[in-house]
């Protein structure tokens, strides 16, 4: 045989091996069937453990559809790829989970494999709950396993051409996933480890805060970087910027406080956050949601990179429009020097999120006011209302201006284009 | 005076004073400015309602935004809810009461419910005559024929609702008026089964909604603008907010 010819029948074993292991990637089909499920012998406390723990990870935000039943599904979920419509994960035998065993469970959190063998769409954030461990993944199972089981087919995905082909996730999966439970940093305290857990974890604190690009993937070199929160029109800030939402100069207390109560005297959570805190972070201890913030707090900060003055120029006519805004629909609430009343009503002196580089989340709360979320220490927040039907794009992107730049708010300009495109954006 | 005396007097009568006539102005201006006088109070916490219902609930003048002041608290909550969990759509109050538990909307809909604030000056009537008899005629009597009960009959002779789940209509814009009939007609809005509003919408046509709110909308409140008592009356068609069910 010919040099070339052996060359030529080894490229081709070659390939057909990595196409046997890509097939065997892509169609990991079930796992054996295990002894019989231990859910139904799980104590009190592994059922109320997993309850918690389900909490942390926020599984009901995305598993129950407004105003219906619990964990049953349904919810469209938009994305840029089309619609997703998750999955009933009430242990109901024909349409729910009742028929997973725990090992399925645990291979679905840790590996995004579902019972069947099929990939999962990473809108399941099995890239953040990968890190979980398998004694929390079946308490999570074991309480998923106690709740009424409810009846509802699930309803097939709407996604466009080519990504409603599965397969394409083994491209996603080996640029962005990597699999594996949290490994404690033993250089760190046990109390910044369990934050980084829960954090990198079941919080899935990524899957807002680190951008996404359009293969719909977030590099770990970017990890809490901030992007904007796909469909939503919020923007997800940096948590490793003091710019943006880096904590790096907040006390434990305002920390803790915005993550749980949802009012901090440095900031309050609105929109999807106020979701968050809502569904989630209201319900944990104040010892997990304190090692939260002391990983976030000790998180690394990049340069405070300070915009030149020639970029935070601002012509004196939209200067004045803008005072003249603040000091008639504003000040009441957040002063005259932007003091706040807080942590009522948030100050806007020295707020990150009025300063920060993306304009997009105070120009929707001009337009769209807000409540931040009842929760359990907090549970009649005060609230802000709309001025959109009241103030004109040039008074929006002029008060907005003026709350970027003044008292030594060190923002830049908004424009009035930019006021108007998320008018339009918005339903009214 | 003595120095201390006078930084006392300074302190604790003129600081007052001038952070009166600080708000003063504020307070003075349009009544949907955000203004409060204490902060931990249902006033200010209710802020987020005012630049679309008015600081007392009475309403703008931008008619779509309704009336809630004064509306049974139970109506009021209802809607709150409804809002929060989707089941009425509206998408500026589906996102600002969406993460706010039972117990504060109760809150919210006691506040309002308890205000009497003036009503708003008649704005200009309907001038179509036959139009204005015909939503007159359905306000008052009902059309039997279409087997339309009249709305006196449920929402009070003087229109200001009844406890503990139906709402005053007076006050209320025809531009709303005309909007949530409709949107009971083709159902876009629900109320509790069963809903005695839907029977009702679909038996009305578009003209008889635009002629009815035409009518309901130039009515001046009664001297007591309070709703009137649950169920002194037995009402012709069974309604699931008022606990019939």
């Amino acid at each position: 045989m010919s040099r070339r010819k052996i060359a030529a029948l080894t490229t081709l074993v070659a390939l057909a091996l990595v196409a046997a292991i890509g097939w065997f990637m892509l169609h990991p089909g079930m796992l054996p069937s295990s002894p019989a499920s231990s859910t139904v012998t799980a104590t009190t406390q592994t059922i109320n453990r997993g309850e918690y723990l389900a909490r942390a990870g926020d599984c009901v935000a995305c598993h129950t559809a407004p105003g219906r039943k619990e964990f049953a599904g349904g919810r469209a979920m938009a994305t840029p790829f089309g619609n997703l419509y998750v999955p009933n994960i009430t242990p109901d035998e024909a349409t729910g989970i009742g028929e997973w065993s725990a090992d399925e469970f645990y291979r679905m959190m840790h590996s995004g494999v579902s019972r069947d063998g099929s990939l999962l769409y990473p809108a399941m954030p099995f890239a953040s709950y990968t890190k979980v461990t398998r004694d929390d993944s079946d308490a999570i199972f074991a309480y998923l396993m106690s709740v009424p089981p409810v009846h509802q087919p699930n309803r097939p995905h709407e996604l466009r051409f080519p990504f409603n082909n599965r397969d394409l996730l083994l491209g996603w999966r080996a640029l962005y996933f990597k699999e594996g439970e949290y490994v404690s940093d033993p250089q760190q305290t046990a109390q910044w480890n369990r934050g980084a857990y829960l954090v990198q974890g079941l919080g899935h604190c990524a899957m807002c805060h680190t951008a996404i690009n359009a293969l719909g993937g977030s590099s770990e070199s970017k990890a809490f970087e901030g992007g904007m929160i796909p469909n939503q029109n919020w923007y997800a800030p940096s948590l490793t910027s003091n710019r943006e939402a880096g904590l790096g100069n907040w006390s434990i207390k305002d920390i803790t406080d915005l993550l749980q109560v949802g009012v901090s005297h440095r900031g309050t959570v609105y929109g999807p956050m106020a979701e968050v805190v809502y569904n989630s972070l209201q319900y944990l201890s104040d010892e997990d949601v304190e090692a939260m913030a002391v990983y976030l707090k000790a998180l690394p900060q990049r340069d405070q990179e300070v915009l030149p003055s020639s970029e935070r120029l601002v012509s004196p006519a939209v200067m004045e429009l803008g005072r003249k805004t603040y000091e008639q629909q504003c000040a009441m609430c957040h002063g005259r020097e932007g003091a706040g009343m807080p942590p009522q009503y948030p100050p806007l002196a020295n707020n990150q999120s009025i300063t920060m580089s993306s304009p997009v989340n105070s120009i929707r709360m001009v337009l769209n006011g807000g409540y931040p979320p009842g929760t359990r220490k907090n549970p009649r927040p005060h609230g802000m209302p709309p001025f959109s039907h009241i103030l004109g794009d040039d008074e929006v992107a002029a008060v907005v201006t003026y709350i970027r730049v003044a008292w030594g708010n060190t923002g830049t300009p908004v424009t009035t284009a930019q006021a108007n495109e998320l008018r339009k954006l918005l339903p009214e | 005076m003595h120095r201390v005396c006078r930084k006392l007097l300074r302190e604790t009568i003129l600081a007052p004073v001038i952070a009166i006539a600080m708000l003063a102005p504020v307070r003075a201006q349009a009544p949907t400015v955000p203004s409060f006088e204490k902060l931990d109070s249902m006033e200010a916490r209710v802020q987020g309602c005012v630049t679309c219902h008015g600081q007392s609930g009475q309403g703008t003048d931008n008619g779509y935004f309704p009336r809630i002041a004064g509306k049974p608290a139970r109506y009021l909550y209802n809607q709150l809810v409804a809002f929060r969990d989707k089941t009425r759509e509206y998408p500026p109050m589906n996102y600002l009461v969406a993460y706010l538990p039972d117990s504060y909307l109760q809150d919210i809909a006691e506040h309002f419910a308890q205000l009497r604030p003036a009503f708003a000056a008649e704005t200009t009537p309907m001038t179509d005559k036959a139009a204005l008899a015909r939503g007159e005629a359905i306000a008052t009597v009902g059309d039997p024929g279409k087997l339309i009960p009249a709305c006196v009959t449920c929402h009070g002779t003087g229109l200001t609702g009844m406890e503990p789940g139906i709402p005053g209509l007076v006050g209320l814009r025809s531009a709303y008026i005309v909007a949530q009939l409709t949107r009971w007609r083709v159902g876009d809005r629900h109320a509790v089964e069963p809903d005695c509003m839907k029977r009702i919408a679909t038996r009305l046509s578009e003209a008889d909604i635009a002629a009815v709110a035409g009518w309901l909308s130039s009515r001046r409140p009664p001297r007591d603008p309070s709703p009137e008592s649950a169920n002194l009356v037995r009402m012709p068609l069974a309604c699931g907010s008022q606990g019939q069910g």
